[in-house]
């Protein structure tokens, strides 16, 4: 599935992440990530988001992460909102 | 055992991961009234990742958006193969109201193989009509484990004015209790929304209804848990009262004897049951083991 417009989720505040998911003309999910703990968590960071986007079928799109010192388990949160808003999806 | 019930935002991530530290005996996850329209889908996702990776060392209840809603379904969808303790439905109206959600909890558990009836429910009753019929609400489906009282939406559709001393909500609060009772379920209250920080008008509401009959009372901050937690706890002293009553009845029965003394004083059954329920209490929230 390719992300075919604009899509956000969560906040840029402490203990969240704000995500944000679009189109990429390339196949593949490239994810830039800014974060405090970058350099400790970054590869896990990464790999929970594109991680959750390929769960739910994504095989195409930029995944944004502005992290606030989120856990995994909230920028696999924020993926799966950003990806079904995307899609037009859950409560839109 | 629900003397307290602490509110905590499903959209906050902070919250979601710290809520069982402040002794609440349950935690209520609010998918409700805490979380903006426009961020329903995500508290609702955010929801059911917590409960993937946190195991809460309390009861975890979910309050989820009423049916009047677009919501409930979805919310339900989320979080009940999360295997959540407890629903709690919200403007509740009428017993079909809880009849709908059973139906439809049981619909996903069956879809995902889980026990049918083990989510309980607990809904709000804070309309004037779910008063009206607080029995047949609290009778209308096994899932059943209590009723709580919503007091800022029932004076709301009351048309009646907050007081502090509780006047507009007098007859709810004791209906509630008399249709939790006989219905064999626990009857919790509204939270004291007053001022946070008063804990003197805290603890004075709490022991009101307390003495009313209430199981607990709902929490909207953390430093509310242990005033409430307190006053629903017996003390030391009344566990000792209870269990010389207990042991005495215990000897009595050994020996035949149809009448207890306990230091001279004859005690009869009710106060017999209240003791055996005080005991069981402390001894379960203190962690006391009788040999």
């Amino acid at each position: 599935m390719k992300i075919k417009k604009e899509a956000s989720a969560g906040t840029a505040t402490k203990n969240d992440a704000l995500i944000t998911i679009s189109p990429r003309d390339a196949e593949g999910i490239e994810v830039e990530l800014k974060s405090i703990v970058k350099v400790q968590f970054g590869d896990q960071l990464i790999a929970a988001a594109k991680g959750m986007a390929q769960e739910m079928g994504v095989t195409s799109a930029l995944i944004k992460i502005e992290d606030k010192g989120a856990l995994d388990y909230v920028i696999r949160a924020r993926v799966e909102a950003a990806v079904l808003r995307a899609q037009g999806g859950a409560d839109e | 055992m629900r003397r307290t019930m602490l509110f905590m935002p499903g959209s906050k991530p902070g919250n979601l991961l710290n809520g069982d530290v402040y002794g609440a005996d349950s935690i209520i996850i609010d998918l409700e009234d805490a979380v903006a329209l426009a961020e329903k889908d995500s508290a609702r996702i955010l929801t059911k990742h917590a409960m993937r990776t946190f195991h809460y060392d309390c009861e975890l209840i979910i309050r989820i958006n009423s049916l009047t809603t677009p919501f409930w379904q979805a919310d339900l969808d989320a979080v009940i193969p999360e295997k959540p303790d407890v629903i709690m439905p919200t403007k509740i109206y009428t017993a079909d109201d809880i009849r709908t959600i059973d139906a439809y909890i049981t619909e996903i558990e069956k879809a995902h193989g889980m026990e049918v009836g083990g989510v309980k429910l607990l809904p709000l009753l804070e309309t004037a009509a779910s008063i009206e019929h607080a029995f047949e609400i609290a009778t209308a489906s096994p899932r059943m484990v209590g009723l709580y009282l919503g007091a800022m939406d029932l004076a709301l559709d009351m048309k009646a004015t907050r007081t502090h001393e509780g006047y507009d909500i007098a007859y709810a609060r004791s209906r509630l209790v008399i249709a939790a009772r006989a219905a064999g379920i626990d009857a919790l209250d509204t939270p004291y929304t007053w001022d946070i920080h008063d804990n003197d008008g805290l603890a004075e509401e709490t022991r009101m209804v307390k003495n009313m009959g209430f199981n607990g009372k709902a929490c909207i901050y953390p430093g509310q848990v242990e005033v409430v937690n307190d006053i629903f706890s017996p003390t030391k002293e009344r566990y000792e009262w209870a269990l010389a009553i207990v042991k005495g009845a215990e000897e009595a029965e050994a020996q035949g004897k149809g009448v207890v003394a306990v230091n001279g004083e004859l005690v009869d059954g009710p106060v017999i049951i209240i003791a055996r329920n005080t005991v069981a209490e402390y001894e379960k929230i203190n962690g006391v083991h009788r040999s």
